[in-house]
């Protein structure tokens, strides 16, 4: 399969769930384990373009694929969903975002300026902090964004520094970082 | 160097209003938010080790009695596996918040369904969840194991208040009210499941866990093991949420520490979705009765909340839910008291708002009877009642915005006053209708130390062992350390969740943001002060904005090469006594009852909340809009369903345990009332995590009878209740 524009191929059991295997096995940390019964969406990622539940599909079923991770969103946080998430403060404790993310934007790359019913239909993740009203707005604001009507100011810089992330959670650094000097 | 208060005075000066750089209170972005969009902030599971071992907690299939054996052979030929590892250092149950020493042990004296009592190790993830499902455990179980909170003599519980003659205010009131509430389980259901990585280096443990307060924890974890503390390092820079469910070291941490020493290979374990439902703490159930006695003017003559919770036997923790009913309304003749039901469920301890989570959302529902009764409108019913003081002990409010709040809040969602019946809006085969509720969440801080660096090239470093839990810690601190130096956000770097830095207050019970700002207040105080000298003015004319001295010197110039550092260390001293310190509110909510299905749907929902000063807007409305959601969930959904005959939790995951979700939150508008509240902290805050969904609620139960007719007596009002209590 392919992740994040790389060739892989995992030597574990066909059955492993495609979850495990990106955060075990290619240290992509970023999707998370919320329930491992696909009932959260905290571990969606893009399946040849379409957001899915990443602990119930195996790495046999993702034979073949080409899958996305948060991580491979964008390779500089520029996405406008990921801009617009951290403008409109639809984070909290972040651990529910990464899924988010992936939901909406396979929702903004089919449809650029969603209702609020065609959002509440593609958003299923659970958020237990309770962002969903700044959801819609984040993700109604990603889509004017996208559709260049609307600039956001780039998100202050984080309170780590990107090497010391890149050193926490090694695969950053050749998966999914810009080059940096 | 370090700069110490304990306050034992209120501070009205407000020194960061008369800051320059005017970046406290404004609407920054977090600025731990990209690390969050982009997948790279690391959470307790997701740092990595060389040659981590994985362990799976094994979970008691009694509900009550001694595990007699555990056959480590009928596991240790497995692939992969390592260890059974069943040391008596294994604990039993979570840490209650604020513990400091280690819950029960050991871990074979079982208390409930579900309990941990052995861990086993394997060098997958899979391979030890395998071995756990096969390990082979002989138990001695007991019979007659009380599960039914209702079922068993309760104990009394100290604090109650007992003052004039409720009975006799009752017979005598023109207008009384005598009702009965229930409230289910809740259960945290935080994101991130409880996980922790344990490295042992054969002196020193290192621990990256899941944890709201390690200024405790490292206490707990400590004397769970019998290591010197200093022997002992957790880190927990980012919280996957806690809601209380992390506040004390929980069964998963200690197991990989233990194993990890054991076994001199770092151990990861984390919970699968199930044992954290299972094992993590649980609100306990409530039955409240109120009775209220009313003259006609509407003013309360009597007051009674009376309460019964549960928890396992040992268990000091019981669900405060009389916390506000103590002092939020007036009333001579007060009857209030709590019992203590000792059952066999999991443990029962700290879900967010512990007390008025509960309780508010049924005084609230007791008080639109009693409004009802007198004809008169709820909110004037409810500012009819507001006492001047404490109304039993007699101490002065610090602050007190619930006037404010109920005006401002009514204004907001455009309520109307006038006479009030149900069922005077049909829209198809929906009723609409709307209610109200006060909020009240009392006011607490703790000690708290955070060292401030200001660096030679002008930035600033803050560091505590504080958490953030997704609160917005990070980027309060940041504002604050900037105001008071003068400096940017961005030049501001947060250093959090590292027991090498200076104890924090922890996160819980709404006391993190004014104590740790309070500490880097103080530190930055001193900081001031040094400068002030350099810069040649007194302190409380040094004006610094951008990185310099208005109109003179440059930070960088005035440091001249060198770092200079303060530890600030804050107490609250006497004003914790000597005040009645409590953040107010008022809920408004617009509801749709399907009249043949009894279904409801929230279509609005508006807060106003005073809470003194708002330190980030964004952030604060967040909490506010995180609490508002629980309230739809407390009223409509969250229930913790317990098996009658062996006491297992029944619906012990995210698809039965019904948290809201985006479909069920709507449109919600957030009133910030201006308060500053100088007894409450240092820096003017009181706590505002808890109090969005203390009372939200009753505002949604309101709704339904305004809109349906249906007066449900239990929470959560699920349509099957609604339905049965529908008029025909």
């Amino acid at each position: 399969m392919t992740v994040n524009n790389r060739p892989v191929q995992y030597l574990l059991d066909p059955e492993t769930p495609l979850l495990f295997a990106l955060r075990e096995a290619s240290n992509l940390t970023g999707t998370k384990f919320g329930c491992g019964t696909g009932d959260c969406g905290a571990c969606m990622v893009l399946i040849d373009g379409v957001p899915l539940r990443s602990c119930l599909v195996s790495i046999a079923e993702a034979e073949g694929r080409v899958i996305t991770t948060i991580e491979g969103l964008s390779r500089d946080r520029s996405h406008p969903v990921q801009q617009a998430l951290v403008a409109e403060q639809a984070i909290q404790c972040g651990f529910c975002t990464p899924g988010i993310a992936i939901a909406a934007a396979a929702l903004l790359e089919d449809n650029p300026s969603p209702s609020r019913e065609q959002i509440d239909a593609a958003i299923p993740n659970l958020c237990r902090c309770g962002v969903y009203p700044r959801l819609v707005r984040a993700i109604e604001r990603a889509g004017r964004v996208a559709a260049r009507a609307e600039v956001i100011d780039a998100a202050p810089p984080p309170a780590i520094a990107p090497e010391e992330a890149a050193r926490d959670v090694p695969a950053l650094r050749t998966t999914t970082a810009p080059p940096r000097d | 160097m370090s700069a110490y208060l304990k306050q034992d005075e209120p501070d009205n000066v407000n020194r960061l209003d008369h800051m320059r750089q005017g970046v406290l209170g404004t609407d920054a972005s977090r600025i731990e938010g990209l690390l969050k969009v982009t997948g790279t902030a690391p959470y307790a599971a997701e740092y990595q080790l060389d040659d981590c071992l994985e362990g799976v907690l094994v979970t008691a299939t009694i509900s009550k009695g001694e595990v007699t054996a555990i056959d480590a052979d009928s596991v240790l030929s497995m692939p992969g596996v390592v260890a059974v590892i069943d040391d008596p250092s294994l604990t039993a149950r979570a840490a209650q918040g604020t513990a400091g020493e280690a819950p029960a042990q050991p871990a074979r004296e079982v208390g409930y369904f579900g309990q941990p009592i052995a861990l086993v190790v394997a060098e997958s993830f899979e391979q030890a969840r395998d071995a756990s499902k096969h390990l082979k455990v002989s138990y001695r179980a007991d019979d007659d194991v009380a599960f039914d909170p209702e079922a068993v003599e309760a104990e009394p519980q100290d604090g109650a208040t007992s003052q004039g003659d409720l009975a006799h205010a009752m017979k005598e009131a023109p207008f009384s009210v005598d009702v009965t509430y229930t409230t289910e389980g809740h259960s945290s259901a935080a994101m991130e499941p409880h996980a922790a990585i344990a490295q042992w280096d054969g002196d020193t443990l290192t621990v990256y866990a899941s944890l709201q307060m390690l200024n405790y924890n490292i206490s707990e974890l400590a004397d769970s093991l019998g290591l010197d503390e200093d022997k002992l390092r957790l880190v927990s820079r980012y919280v996957g949420g806690g809601f209380g469910s992390k506040l004390g070291v929980s069964e998963e941490t200690v197991a990989a520490s233990v194993a990890a020493m054991e076994l001199g290979r770092p151990v990861r374990v984390a919970m699968l979705r199930q044992q954290v439902l299972q094992c993590i703490m649980r609100r306990s159930e409530t039955r409240q009765r109120f009775r209220l006695a009313a003259g006609e003017d509407g003013k309360l003559t009597g007051f009674g909340h009376e309460a019964r919770v549960s928890n396992l036997p040992g268990e000091s923790f019981a669900e405060p839910v009389l916390q506000s009913s103590h002092f939020l309304y007036a009333g001579e003749n007060r009857e209030l008291s709590m019992e203590v039901a000792r059952i066999h469920r999991m443990t029962a301890g700290s879900v967010r708002a512990p007390g008025e989570a509960v309780g508010m959302p049924a005084l609230e529902c007791a008080m639109d009877v009693l409004a009802e009764k007198c004809g008169l409108d709820p909110v004037e019913l409810r500012l009819r009642n507001i006492p001047d003081r404490h109304p039993a002990n007699g101490t002065p409010f610090s602050s007190h915005k619930l006037a404010e709040c109920l005006k401002q809040g009514a204004e907001a969602f455009g309520w109307d006053s006038g006479p009030r019946s149900p069922r005077h809006t049909r829209e198809g085969e929906w009723w609409v209708g709307t209610g109200m509720a006060s909020a009240a969440r009392v006011h607490n801080v703790g000690e708290a130390k955070a060292r401030v660096t200001l660096k030679a090239d002008g930035t600033a470093l803050v560091e505590t062992d504080m958490t953030d839990i997704g609160t917005g810690t990070y980027t309060i601190l940041a504002q604050t350390v900037g105001e008071m130096l003068g400096l940017p956000v961005a030049k501001v770097l947060v250093e959090l969740g590292d027991t090498h830095h200076p104890r924090g207050p922890g996160s819980g019970g709404s006391w993190g943001a004014a104590s740790i700002c309070s500490a880097a207040y103080l530190a930055c105080l001193a900081l001031r002060e040094t400068l002030a000298k350099r810069a040649d003015v007194a302190e409380e004319k040094l004006e610094l904005k951008d990185g310099a001295v208005v109109g003179g010197a440059s930070l960088i110039d005035l440091l001249d090469g060198r770092d200079l550092a303060e530890e600030g260390h804050y107490e609250p001293g006497d004003i914790a006594d000597d005040f009645t310190a409590s953040g107010f509110g008022a809920f408004f909510a617009r509801v749709r009852v399907n009249r043949f299905t009894g279904e409801t749907r929230v279509e609005h929902m508006t807060g106003a909340f005073g809470f003194g000063r708002v330190l980030n807007t964004k952030t604060a409305r967040s909490q506010c809009l995180g609490g508002m959601t629980w309230s739809i969930g407390a009223a409509l959904t969250e229930a913790m369903l317990f098996d009658p005959v062996d006491g297992h939790l029944a619906n012990c995951d995210l698809a039965e345990y019904h948290v809201p979700v985006n479909r069920d939150v709507p449109d919600l508008d957030v009133v910030f009332v201006e308060e500053r509240d100088g007894a409450a902290s240092p820096i003017q805050a009181k706590g505002i995590g808890e109090l969005g969904m203390c009372g939200g609620a009753g505002a949604i139960a309101n709704a339904i009878y305004n809109a349906c007719g249906a007066r449900v007596f239990e929470f959560p009002m699920t349509p099957d209740k609604v339905l049965a209590a529908m008029p025909d």
